[in-house]
């Protein structure tokens, strides 16, 4: 059956559509990602233009992240003190991002931007995923886990406007959630990504949070960096198409549950591979656009009036 | 909406024909070139998918038929990628002017039987003869690389006919021709040219104007979305919420 989107311009198959929702919410529901780094790439392969794929799909992240959060939310999981830090500068980062795709789409660069964007950091996360995972894999076989130091001292915690997180016990400086939010924001924003795949490390890694509630408030955080990307482009470019995004929306959320059942039948760290590997099977299809000779070097686009 | 296409052929067929005329119009069977569509709108809606628009018409006495069509004017660049670094990276560009969005042109036999190659340029016949203005300055086979290439584009996207369509004379002066329609087809005003030709010289035009928008729940998302951005930025961030939380409270309870 087919159904004409209106924004994007083009008829697609509904079917399709609640397909491609289901198969990125299953995934995302399997691995615990928000997925939107597959759909952006899966809708411009189908013939949605760039843009309007990018503004659609921050719109529907927003619908599941809700329901993401919102799990979190009932246990617990959620420092909204330190959300509130990463919302502000994701606000601001993800702000910059749109304008920044605008200005680039102006220049005719912005498919190779995010391109070039999925190749560097599905690339380096996925590398960094698969080495940790297999590592973590092998050290399960061996039953020996290597003690870690509960607390590391780097150069980041000589940051100034020390502030205390109590949910995620930690005294460091706002200056980095802040830093961290404004990065994954512009990312987000060019990328039509929710940025988790990026901000969790940064949480884990940079910021120190317990791994228990990184995920809720790096959720918490998504949906108002995705909801002020869907305000933007809906503002700047009329690039969101609320019927692709509802489609989207009803296959993801059946999908997401689907995947977060069958999810828990499996160890953690072969999800992450899994993952790892997925995420580098994207990084490597987004590497071959690049390189590979196209089969007209001549484009098109339409200069907006 | 079938109904009065149906008698509207009957009556053009007749009124040529037999040399009926029609009240309002007492000389229409004079002319040397009548013509007409099945439908002067196509309607965009949830189930577009394409469309197709047959055109009609009667000649008086011998003549070869050429029908244009032409889509609203647009302005597009022209992008080429060339490898920097190993990687395919838009270079130079192209801006073009008052694009026809679409075009096709059809013929009851070839084109250039029919009128020689001047005419074909003065009037637009064909794709390659398109006047296609620049807006920048450029040689003369810079130009005519980046014009080859905004043809081909257009013809990958479907909106520019790749052949000459096939117009059928179903007697001596009866003809009639079937025009196509991408599902991508962008709104605007159409104008369909029929010309009537004898001896490589154009003998009568008829221009019918063909109009495509948007209908229904697809005009009013689109309207919405280019009225009021901010508004509907804001729905569908609410949209969003609901379906999320909807989906949250349903899902817990299974």
């Amino acid at each position: 059956m087919q159904i004409y989107l209106p924004i994007a311009e083009i008829s697609v198959d509904v079917f399709l559509l609640l397909g491609l929702g289901g198969l990125v919410g299953f995934l995302s529901g399997l691995f615990g990602v928000g997925g939107g780094f597959l759909m952006a790439p899966f809708l411009i392969f189908i013939g949605i233009p760039p843009a309007v794929a990018v503004a659609t799909e921050a719109n529907q992240i927003v619908a599941a992240s809700v329901s993401g959060a919102l799990a979190h939310w009932r246990r617990l999981n959620v420092d909204l003190k330190m959300g509130a830090v990463l919302i502000v500068g994701g606000l601001f980062g993800s702000t910059v991002g749109v304008w920044l795709f605008s200005y680039l789409r102006s220049l005719g660069q912005i498919d190779l931007v995010i391109a070039l964007a999925y190749v560097i950091f599905l690339g380096v996360i996925g590398s960094l995923i698969l080495t940790e995972s297999v590592r973590s894999i092998f050290r399960r076989r061996r039953h020996t886990s290597p003690r870690r130091k509960l607390h590391q001292h780097l150069w980041v915690h000589g940051l100034p406007f020390k502030m205390r997180f109590h949910r995620s016990k930690l005294y460091i400086s706002a200056l980095l959630p802040l830093g961290a939010g404004i990065f994954v924001g512009i990312l987000a924003a060019i990328m039509g990504v929710g940025g988790g795949f990026i901000l969790i490390p940064l949480m884990i890694y940079l910021i120190g949070m317990p791994t228990t509630v990184v995920i809720g408030t790096s959720l918490f955080q998504i949906i108002f960096v995705t909801a002020n990307v869907t305000f933007l482009q809906a503002l700047h470019n009329q690039t969101v198409d609320i019927l692709l995004a509802l489609l989207l929306m009803i296959g993801g959320v059946i999908g997401a549950q689907l995947g977060t059942r069958f999810g828990g039948k499996l160890q953690s760290d072969e999800l992450r591979g899994l993952l790892a590997l997925l995420v580098l099977l994207v990084c490597a299809r987004m590497f071959w656009g690049l390189v590979a000779t196209p089969a007209d070097v001549f484009s098109l686009s339409l200069v907006m009036p | 909406m079938k109904k009065t296409n149906f008698f509207h052929r009957l009556f053009l067929s007749l009124a040529c024909i037999i040399g009926l005329s029609w009240p309002g119009s007492p000389s229409a069977w004079a002319e040397p070139l009548v013509a007409d569509l099945s439908d002067h709108l196509i309607e965009i809606t949830t189930s577009f998918s394409g469309a197709e628009v047959l055109l009609f018409g009667a000649t008086e006495g011998e003549g070869d038929i050429v029908v244009t069509v032409r889509g609203p004017a647009q302005d597009l660049i022209v992008r080429q990628k060339e490898p920097i670094a190993g990687i395919w990276t838009n270079r130079n560009n192209m801006h073009f002017r008052d694009v026809p969005a679409y075009y096709a042109a059809a013929s009851n036999r070839p084109v250039d039987e029919i009128v020689p190659l001047e005419m074909r340029v003065r009037n637009e016949i064909g794709a390659e003869n398109l006047r296609l203005r620049v807006s920048q300055k450029a040689s003369k086979e810079e130009t005519n690389l980046f014009r080859e290439a905004l043809i081909r584009g257009k013809q990958a996207q479907k909106l520019y006919g790749v052949e000459t369509g096939e117009v059928a004379f179903m007697s001596n002066s009866l003809f009639q021709t079937r025009l196509f329609f991408p599902a991508t087809v962008p709104v605007g005003i159409y104008t369909v040219k029929v010309l009537l030709v004898r001896e490589k010289r154009v003998v009568s035009v008829q221009t019918t104007p063909l109009i495509v928008q948007k209908t229904g729940l697809e005009a009013t998302i689109f309207n919405f979305a280019h009225t009021h951005a901010a508004q509907y930025g804001i729905v569908a961030i609410f949209l969003a919420l609901v379906a999320g939380w909807l989906a949250g409270v349903f899902f817990r309870r299974i």
